[in-house]
């Protein structure tokens, strides 16, 4: 097991570079220099100029630039935010914890629902409860989440049960401790729900029609003509392998997490990486983009490694062949 | 002793070709062929966008701001449109009683032109008078009716994704096939390229790639502009599974044959491997349009994707963001049903087709 | 009273108009320690009517509509699911056609034995008896074996690991669905003369389906042979070798092709075996058979006893 994580982990690192240098390069790519948009912003003063082409060597050619910027990023060092006129590194900190804790809770929920829902489906294939869960199934992957996200709004407007976006309420820095958290939660819940609903859906009808494959499978006859019960039939024998191609998915899923939660925290005001990635596109400010994009695919890919590794713990014939 | 009765009494039917076949499993699955009937219809009436909608997109009228729905009713046989006037307040319109006008069909109103550039002035239908609007949907924040603004819309974003679906799907194909072909170092390095892209949530790629081009486009750049973003990211997971499915395309005797007959390396590609994917990339490029139709929403929406005055669903959108605007005129989700149902049509079509290909289901 | 009687067993595929017979007025018996073989063509029903045995055929979409399967006395038909948790494993167990999908992917062998041990016999459900399992079915090595996958293992292996899971609940009847199909020529060898042995030591029935006559030949105290969900021939299995009645089991063994003698074309049947639904009226093998008459197609003869143990269903066999 121990040298699977080791070759995974290996791969990741070329991966991350690879990418690094990609976005770098179609940043390198646009019209419009960095370096000028910086030169002409009034509201930067020149001892920042002057520091930040020191650091990063804004006038020589973009892979010198790059080899700078790695360096730097490696050391922490993320640079500087236009639109915001401070350090970025704190800034796309907190707002990837913020992406984070948005993309996480999202997973929670959809998977939490999904399984079961899928599990209860299969088991009763055909009745209503499976028809039902079809149908919601069919609806929720079609509702884009942009429309969802301009409900979820509108009914937070209207009944006033949630914030209406943001993630802190204006009095936030005056709350103790344990009011922040719940207040935290409180503006969490809608963005998270509706980003969970479009992956629910898609997760539902992948592991209900996974179980009923497994189900018709022969070690599963072979288990039930040893006079195992249905129920330890369906649960210790069947329901181990249907999570199998489950745990393949789990890495597209994650990238329409990530991908669903740039829409959301931009609609919902909740201030994620998707949310700065957009405040530094408007704000010209291309160096915060590249970071922006480098960390969410960071997200991704560690994502993927950790689906990669419960694969692995899952099913011996990947880890052992 | 007599000979048997002859050995299997079934008639010798001429057998029908895998398409026939297909088309025959497609025709039974009903919500397969509603989706697909309600994207004919949708893409229809897209094409004749300036015809069926009574008004212009780009319309301004300093009346009707945010008005709501105006809908014709009958009274006896014919279609009449009642008469709104400013109500108390502000944006407050009311119904005049026993004001109305005949609604007609093929009115000749405003000018525009069909397909682009056939210079045209008959409309579907309208009332023909100023005075008496028909907003089927409601009017926006500047008095453009939605309807209208909707159809124009559909034009935009409908296309791209069929456009864009086509060129990464080819593109796609091509890459995979060539990868998966010719193995070897070719395909370790193109396979890393595709990890490489589909290593990146597609939003944040597709910023990426916007930042790239300058800020100030005209439209028809615009236009072209997304297309190219949305095929640059979806030709990434195509190619890998074209990749896949060639690998195991190119092992089958056929192909040997044709490679004894002396065929190019290409033509074997496009003539023999290629084709057998037909039936994976028809299901999998028609689940996927949704997703490029959303892309160029999300853009358009977040205002780096089509710019006003032109209207997609995407830049309608936008207006519906502000809460107050949603509470009071809830019309301006017009959009977002729509986009509602073309995403429904496309996956009920897309289920239904890969239902039918899948020969081991009944 | 005989270990199992299956009495006129009759069950469908779907329901109403579009009921699809499958099993048809089916009827044999197994004494305790006898070896039966059912020997037919895929898609006759053998493995259905097997499955019928511990009732494993899900219903829907099978329906029973007639008959009774007597295991030791007691209807498993109308078992209720306790009762049938406890016969299967415990009085009849199963060892299926391909090993490789009969066993759980994920957990190791010794795992999977010990669940089989758990159920009927908890106070063996151990490592040791585990290990003896395996060393009866002669895997080499045992104590090491315990904690292979399924993967880890050959086909062989695979199938004695099956046969030892099936034997764990010391099973009055064993029920093998073509055991040796999907292994080697030499293996299959091997795997028959285990399950010969075990039968000699344990004293246990079998229930022993293949479309494969030499296997029956080695392995078969009597004979079944099922035609489009059918018996057609019932009888001793040294008596159906030499002298067969049925003109399908004529035609059957006409059809091994022979290494001595004329080296002519091979005999087949012609024509196919009629599919479930697709039934001809009267005698179902009448379209194929070198002796029909017409009346065969209006009336399906019924199954007789026309020697001492020997039933056919063709009144022409002589």
């Amino acid at each position: 097991m121990l040298q699977f994580i080791f070759k995974r982990l290996l791969h990741m690192i070329p991966l991350l570079l690879g990418v690094s240098l990609l976005t770098f390069l179609l940043m390198a790519m646009s019209p419009g220099n960095y370096f000028t948009a910086l030169q002409q912003n009034p509201q930067i003063s020149p001892d920042t100029i002057a520091r930040l082409k020191a650091q990063f060597h804004l006038d020589r050619p973009w892979y010198v630039q790059y080899v700078f910027w790695l360096k730097n990023v490696l050391s922490g060092n993320f640079g500087y935010s236009m639109a915001y006129k401070i350090s970025a590194t704190s800034l796309i900190m907190a707002r990837l914890w913020n992406t984070f804790l948005l993309s996480f809770s999202a997973l929670i929920i959809a998977w939490g629902i999904a399984i079961p829902l899928g599990i209860w489906a299969a088991v009763k294939k055909d009745s209503w409860v499976d028809h039902a869960c079809s149908f919601v199934a069919f609806v929720g992957l079609s509702v884009p989440d942009v429309l969802l996200s301009l409900l979820a709004l509108w009914f937070a407007a209207a009944t006033g049960l949630f914030p209406v976006g943001g993630a802190e309420s204006p009095l936030y820095d005056f709350m103790p401790s344990a009011q922040q958290f719940w207040d935290h939660a409180h503006h969490l819940i809608l963005p998270a729900i509706v980003l969970a609903a479009s992956d629910l859906a898609g997760i539902m009808r992948q592991m209900r029609s996974n179980l009923l494959d497994t189900l018709r499978a022969e070690y599963v006859t072979a288990a039930r003509a040893r006079g195992l019960g249905e129920g330890r039939v369906v649960w210790k024998h069947a329901l181990r392998n249907a999570i199998n191609p489950l745990l393949t998915i789990f890495g597209y899923s994650l990238a329409a997490l990530l991908s669903g939660a740039f829409i959301v925290e931009n609609i919902m005001a909740w201030p994620g990486l998707g949310r700065l990635t957009m405040e530094a596109f408007f704000a010209k400010d291309s160096y915060l983009v590249v970071d922006c994009v480098v960390m969410a695919t960071a997200l991704l890919v560690i994502g993927n490694f950790i689906a990669d590794i419960l694969l692995a713990w899952n099913d011996p014939r990947i880890r052992l062949k | 002793m007599e000979t048997a009765a002859p050995i299997s009494a079934v008639e010798a039917k001429v057998p029908l070709s895998p398409w026939q076949l297909f088309w025959q499993r497609l025709k039974r699955r009903k919500i397969a062929m509603t989706g697909g009937v309600i994207l004919i219809f949708l893409y229809t009436v897209s094409i004749f966008a300036g015809f069926i909608a009574p008004y212009r997109y780009d319309q301004i009228n300093n009346n009707s701001f945010f008005h709501p729905p105006i809908w014709p009713s009958l009274q006896g046989f014919h279609l009449v449109v009642p008469r709104y006037e400013q109500g108390a307040s502000v944006f407050d319109y009311r119904e005049v009683p026993n004001d109305t006008k005949p609604l007609h069909f093929f009115v000749h109103t405003d000018k525009y032109k069909l397909f682009g550039f056939i210079p045209a002035s008959i409309h579907f239908f309208g009332a023909g008078d100023d005075n008496y609007p028909v907003y089927l949907f409601g009017a926006d924040q500047f008095g453009r009716d939605v309807f209208s603004r909707l159809l124009y819309g559909s034009q935009i974003s409908l296309s791209i994704g069929i456009i864009g679906i086509s060129i990464s799907f080819a593109l796609g194909m091509i890459i995979g096939g060539i990868s998966g072909y010719f193995s070897g170092l070719t395909d370790t390095l193109i396979m890393r390229l595709c990890e490489l892209v589909m290593s990146i949530p597609a939003l944040y790629l597709i910023i990426s790639l916007r930042n790239t081009f300058p800020p100030g486009m005209s439209s028809a750049q615009v236009y072209a502009m997304i297309i190219i973003i949305l095929s640059f990211i979806g030709w990434a997971s195509m190619a890998r599974v074209i990749r896949g499915m060639t690998l195991s395309i190119r092992e089958q005797q056929f192909v040997l044959a044709a490679r004894a007959l002396g065929q190019s390396h290409l033509k074997i590609i496009v003539r023999h491997i290629l084709p057998n994917t037909l039936s994976y990339v028809i299901v999998a490029a028609t689940l996927s349009v949704p997703y490029y139709i959303l892309g160029e929403v999300v853009l358009s929406f977040l205002g780096v994707g089509i710019q006003e005055p032109s209207a997609s669903w995407g830049n309608m959108l936008t207006a519906a963001q502000n809460t107050e605007y949603l509470k009071n005129y809830p019309w301006l989700l017009a959009p977002g049903a729509a986009i509602f149902v073309t995403v429904l049509a496309f996956n009920f079509l897309g289920d239904g087709l890969r239902d039918a290909a899948d020969t081991k289901s009944l | 009273m005989n270990l199992l009687e299956i009495k006129n067993l009759k069950m469908d595929f779907g329901k109403g108009a579009e009921a699809l017979r499958a099993i048809d007025d089916v009827s044999f018996t197994i004494g305790a320690g006898e070896t039966v073989c059912l020997v037919g063509e895929s898609g006759c029903g053998k493995t259905v009517t097997a499955l019928s045995i511990a009732r494993l055929v899900p219903t829907p979409p099978a329906n029973y509509v007639g008959g009774e399967i007597l295991l030791n006395g007691r209807d498993t038909l109308k078992m209720s699911t306790r009762e049938l948790q406890q016969i299967r494993g415990g009085v009849v167990s199963y060892v299926f056609q391909d090993p490789g999908a009969s066993l759980n992917p994920v957990f190791r062998i010794g795992n999977q034995i010990k669940e089989s041990l758990k159920l009927h016999k908890p106070e063996k459900a151990n490592d040791a008896e585990v290990i003896r399992l395996l060393k009866l079915v002669g895997i080499p090595a045992p104590e090491s074996r315990i904690n292979n996958y399924p993967f880890e293992m050959s086909g062989g292996m695979q199938q004695r690991v099956m046969i030892a899971m099936a034997l764990a609940s010391e099973p009055k009847l064993l029920v093998a669905d073509e055991p040796t199909t999907a292994l080697d020529v030499t293996i299959q060898a091997q795997i028959l003369d285990l399950l010969s042995e075990l039968k000699e030591r344990l004293g246990m029935a079998i229930l022993l389906i293949t479309h494969n006559l030499g296997i029956v030949g080695d392995m078969a105290d009597r004979v079944a042979v099922m035609y489009a969900g059918q018996i057609v021939e019932l009888s001793p299995a040294r008596e159906l070798l030499r002298r067969p009645l049925h003109p399908y089991t004529r035609a059957l063994m006409n059809s091994v092709p022979k290494l001595r003698g004329d080296a002519d074309r091979l005999s087949a049947i012609p024509g196919n075996v009629p599919r479930i639904g697709n039934f001809p009226p009267g005698c179902r093998f009448a379209p194929r058979c070198p002796i029909a008459k017409p009346e065969c197609s209006e009336k399906n003869p019924e199954l007789l006893e026309v020697e001492l143990g020997r039933f056919v269903r063709c009144p022409f066999w002589k």
